[in-house]
């Protein structure tokens, strides 16, 4: 065996190694790594980012105050034709005379605050019923059995309505206001997060790590909460991502069917959005800012879930 | 097969009872109840009673809920608070434009979506699938309102393509058979009207078409790809059977079962768009009335939309299931 190829061998060996060290690591800093070389998840992140940082730094960097008001020859409300985009309004004025562009940059916080509580209730309420239904059903013996029934049976029957419908039949029952638009568009959403944790509980219950906690006389709650729950949240947290671009729509809509708040004290663009639909011949340009605020960042937050679903798949792991 | 069909109608039953249960509940939940929705704010205690004993608000909850079911089993939601008809009337005269438009919708997300999906896992990596794949994405993101009032505002206000309004021109006449315009129109021979009807459907259709579409397109390209690679298509591509023989006998019929489910779903989703839609419109099918009913608190009205389209949804879910059987012959073996 010649130098030459003793010295090739070597590097061959040393790129396995190296390569079965990529591989190693924890599986959440495998999908990191994955995430950071996908152009949907750098695009989503950045998006995300961006709106982030103008929704803490909103009022601070808004160059009006969003909710005054400059009458006079100005604005014709009557004649539904406002001012345009020009040097001192960069978007122009909207039906009230007040700045776009401080509008857009305030209402950012309001539009993530909407998306964040109305994840966050279906989050929190939808896992917690399938986090009980699958605790229950797995460790409560025959009666845990039929809570665990009863309660998927009832998610079951909320599936069957559309979410606006759910979102709908919510606000009826509260009155119109953002809160109502918060509380509706979460509701829709906890049968999703109930069917989504139970079902990802149910796949973790029956694998090894279980058996042996159990083997090792582990009490049932603690492999419920520190060993099943914390390896079943991937595909929920993917969910709530994605969920965060649906809720702010949602949301949106929900105030075009008149369920919000019509002139909440700081902006909220999908207040504004359906606000600016009754000027939309005269004025298009109220109704595009919020639009594209919307669109833009509910497609950060998806670019960002599906990437985090891809990055989570065993089966497109495996294709690497 | 028939024990599988009998044991999903059964678990339909239930469903449907824990829906009413549902429904009965919030009724009983709305602000005030619902002596205070029917009457005017400076009714007599008098007038409270008379009407709470003719609603049997006196009875017990049981008996009230029984009634509940009763009435809605024979499709009796009361009557509605704005328009004072009864509510199953106006459901019944609005279903058609709703159907129509919702078919439209479909039809376009269908005959775009799968052929468009197909291809994109076909071209896999190009600008193709590219520009399919962020197209979806983007669909999924704009908000179906703005969508129909910007499509509204550029081709019929400014450009005057296509009508803003509407089902039909104003004064045409037209012989109702089903309800649905265009369909009515073929078969009595007025081709004209149903000719309207498409040129009015055209844009309430695409703009409700929006989600599904995208939806079908994602949900095509995945499954194409995970059929393409499998053995059975290395091998019929190996036999040298013609492209268009293994498109559709071995690629395609092993895709469409998760498209099936997907299109199913989106079907009950679309009545939820709908009430967008044709309150930009002005469409004149459930969507607007449901709008209107939402606008004004009409709750009776509500309630017996939300009941009708959850029977809608959960039906379609069934037929949806029951297709596996003629889709995948599998399932059949194994029930």
């Amino acid at each position: 065996m010649t130098i030459a190829r003793i010295e090739k061998l070597d590097r061959l060996i040393e790129a396995s190694v190296s390569a079965r060290e990529a591989q190693t690591g924890s599986l959440l800093r495998q999908s990191l790594r994955r995430l950071k070389r996908s152009p949907m998840a750098v695009t989503g992140g950045v998006i995300v980012g961006l709106f982030v940082v103008v929704a803490v730094l909103g009022p601070f960097i808004a160059p009006y105050d969003p909710t005054a008001q400059t009458w006079g020859k100005e604005v014709f409300l009557n004649r539904n034709i406002f001012p345009g985009p020009r040097a001192e309004n960069w978007f122009g004025l909207d039906h009230l005379g007040r700045d776009m562009f401080s509008r857009m940059i305030v209402g950012a916080r309001q539009t993530l605050l909407v998306g964040i509580v109305a994840t966050l209730i279906g989050f929190v309420a939808g896992a917690a019923l399938g986090g009980v239904a699958a605790a229950a059903g797995t460790f409560g013996g025959r009666w845990g059995e039929r809570v665990e029934a009863v309660i998927m049976r009832t998610v079951d029957v909320a599936l069957a309505i559309p979410m606006l419908l759910l979102a709908l039949s919510v606000a009826a029952l509260l009155g119109p206001s953002l809160s109502t638009v918060m509380i509706a568009v979460g509701v829709a959403q906890i049968p999703i997060f109930a069917r989504l944790l139970r079902g990802s509980m149910l796949a973790q219950a029956h694998s090894d790590y279980v058996l042996a906690a159990i083997s090792l006389g582990v009490p049932k709650g603690r492999i419920v909460v520190s060993h099943i729950l914390p390896n079943s949240l991937g595909p929920v947290i993917v969910q709530a991502t994605l969920v965060l671009a649906t809720a702010i729509i949602e949301a949106a809509a929900l105030s075009y069917l008149g369920l919000g708040n019509p002139d909440p004290g700081s902006p909220e663009w999908g207040t504004m959005l359906a606000d600016a639909q009754r000027f939309l011949s005269g004025a298009p340009q109220l109704a595009i800012y919020p639009a594209v605020g919307i669109i833009v960042t509910a497609l950060g937050f998806t670019l960002l879930g599906e990437a985090m679903r891809e990055s989570l798949d065993p089966r497109l792991r495996r294709q690497e | 097969m028939l024990r599988y069909t009998v044991k999903r109608l059964l678990q339909l039953a239930v469903a449907l009872l824990g829906l009413t249960l549902l429904l009965f509940a919030w009724f009983k939940a709305l602000p005030g109840g619902p002596e205070n929705m029917l009457l005017p704010e400076n009714a007599t205690d008098q007038q409270r009673e008379a009407l709470r004993a003719s609603l049997g608000l006196d009875e017990p909850i049981w008996a009230q809920y029984a009634d509940f079911v009763g009435r809605a089993v024979r499709l009796d939601f009361g009557s509605s608070l704005s328009s004072g008809r009864p509510i199953a009337t106006e459901l019944a005269d609005r279903l058609p434009a709703t159907i129509e438009l919702s078919l439209a919708a479909m039809l376009i997300a269908v005959g775009l979506g799968i052929p468009l999906g197909y291809l994109a896992a076909k071209r896999r990596g190009t600008w193709l699938d590219f520009a399919a794949v962020s197209g979806s994405l983007l669909g999924t993101c704009i908000p179906i309102f703005f969508l129909a009032a910007m499509l509204k505002v550029v081709f019929a206000q400014e450009l005057g393509l296509l009508p803003t309004t509407f089902r039909l021109s104003a004064g045409s006449t037209y012989t109702e058979v089903t309800g649905l315009r265009v369909f009515d129109g073929l078969i009595t021979g007025e081709f004209d009207v149903a000719w309207d009807a498409v040129v009015h459907l055209v844009l309430p259709a695409i703009a409700l078409s929006s989600i599904p579409l995208a939806v079908i397109v994602r949900i095509t390209r995945a499954s194409v790809l995970d059929v393409v690679g499998e053995d059975y298509v290395r091998t019929a591509d190996a036999k040298g059977l013609k492209p268009s023989v293994i498109r559709g006998r071995h690629v395609m019929r092993n895709a469409m079962l998760p498209i099936a489910t997907i299109i199913g779903l989106l079907l009950g989703s679309l009545f939820a768009g709908a009430v967008l839609t044709e309150s930009v419109f002005s469409f004149g099918g459930i969507g607007s009335f449901v709008y209107q009913a939402t606008t004004e608190r009409d709750y009776p009205a509500l309630m017996g939309f939300i009941l009708v389209i959850a029977v809608f949804y959960v039906v379609i879910n069934l037929l949806v299931d029951l297709s596996y059987g003629l889709l995948d012959p599998r399932v059949r073996v194994r029930s």
